[in-house]
């Protein structure tokens, strides 16, 4: 009994949001909206969590200010804006593509292209290193009357 | 060519420890986040007054065209204790015009607070909901601004201000922007 009930915990297990049911907003549909833009701001003074996941003060600070937005009627890139404007790119978690950006979105792909094209060329010259080469006379004797015998 | 393979772990490593060198001594902080104040208008100030009878916060006060210090803090905040006095010494010593903001704090809490450490503030407001760090771009107290008199933000502390800090930046920064 105890080990279903653990099992089923187990199965309905929902991560942990720190957003509070006061946070809540009576809109489901912009209450969606804030959790999915929620999801995407970075909380700046915690390693790596979203603003949802966190239990900072500045977190809820930002959970309360995006549904502030939402509610004047914002739509989400505005909000992005607001918080760009407040915190900078840092807040995002999605990082924007631009000249500043551009090791951390293109240098992953280069270092596999690299890698990948020097593997194919080492591959290619293997290859051609271990080529078989037909037996010599004496290794075909060899080879005739190891068979037979 | 078969020999240049070789050299690569070498390389690898010289690069490698080349960059920890430079982390080490280049007083980069990993943990830094930046900010994106410095260089523009100071973001809005309308707040209510820390100490009773004093007149409510306002933009007036970042564009008087004498350098500012704007320092969030709390009652709760350990750090904060840490800075106080160098604030202290720089109303004081230095004539410096600081506004202290009390951060998610409750009021009696931030008075009793000043008024046990000594109150360097020429104006004090309160932040209760944290609606006005929001607009800073703080991050947490404490945090210190300093706006120069037209009404830009030149330096931004996130965490406390230190002797080599005011020494080396608030100073020249509160002299250059007379």
């Amino acid at each position: 009994m105890k080990a279903v009930l653990a099992l089923l915990l187990l199965v309905f297990a929902f991560p942990a949001f720190a957003v509070d049911p006061s946070e809540v907003l009576p809109n489901p549909a912009l209450e969606t909206r804030a959790r999915e833009i929620g999801r995407a701001l970075r909380c700046v003074v915690c390693q790596n969590q979203s603003i949802d996941d966190s239990n900072a003060e500045v977190a809820r600070d930002m959970r309360r200010a995006v549904r502030e937005r939402l509610v004047a009627g914002d739509n989400d890139a505005a909000v992005f804006d607001f918080m760009v404007a407040r915190y900078g790119d840092y807040v995002l978690l999605n990082p924007p593509f631009k000249a500043r950006t551009l090791i951390l979105w293109l240098g992953a792909p280069l270092v596999l292209l690299i890698a990948g094209s020097a593997l194919l060329l080492a591959a290619r010259r293997r290859k051609a290193v271990v080529a078989p080469q037909p037996l010599s006379d004496e290794e075909q004797r060899r080879l005739d009357s190891l068979l037979k015998g | 060519m078969r020999r240049a393979i070789f050299i690569l772990p070498l390389l690898t490593l010289a690069l490698m420890a080349g960059f920890f060198a430079w982390s080490l001594t280049s007083g980069r902080d990993p943990a830094s986040i930046g900010s994106v104040m410095v260089g523009r208008p100071a973001p809005k100030l309308d707040l209510a007054a820390l100490r009773e009878g004093e007149p409510a916060l306002t933009d007036a006060l970042l564009k008087s065209g004498k350098p500012v210090l704007v320092n969030f803090f709390a009652s709760w905040c350990t750090p904060c204790l840490a800075e106080h006095p160098l604030f202290t010494r720089l109303a004081e010593r230095d004539g410096a015009t600081i506004i202290g903001i009390a951060w998610k704090n409750k009021r009696d809490d931030a008075l009793k607070w000043l008024k046990r450490l000594g109150d360097p503030f020429k104006y004090a407001g309160l932040d209760l909901e944290g609606r006005t760090g929001l607009d800073w771009g703080l991050s947490g107290v404490p945090e210190t601004y300093l706006v120069d008199g037209q009404g830009i933000v030149r330096l931004h502390f996130r965490g406390p201000i230190t002797e080599r800090d005011l020494n080396e930046r608030i100073l020249p920064a509160l002299k250059g922007a007379k």
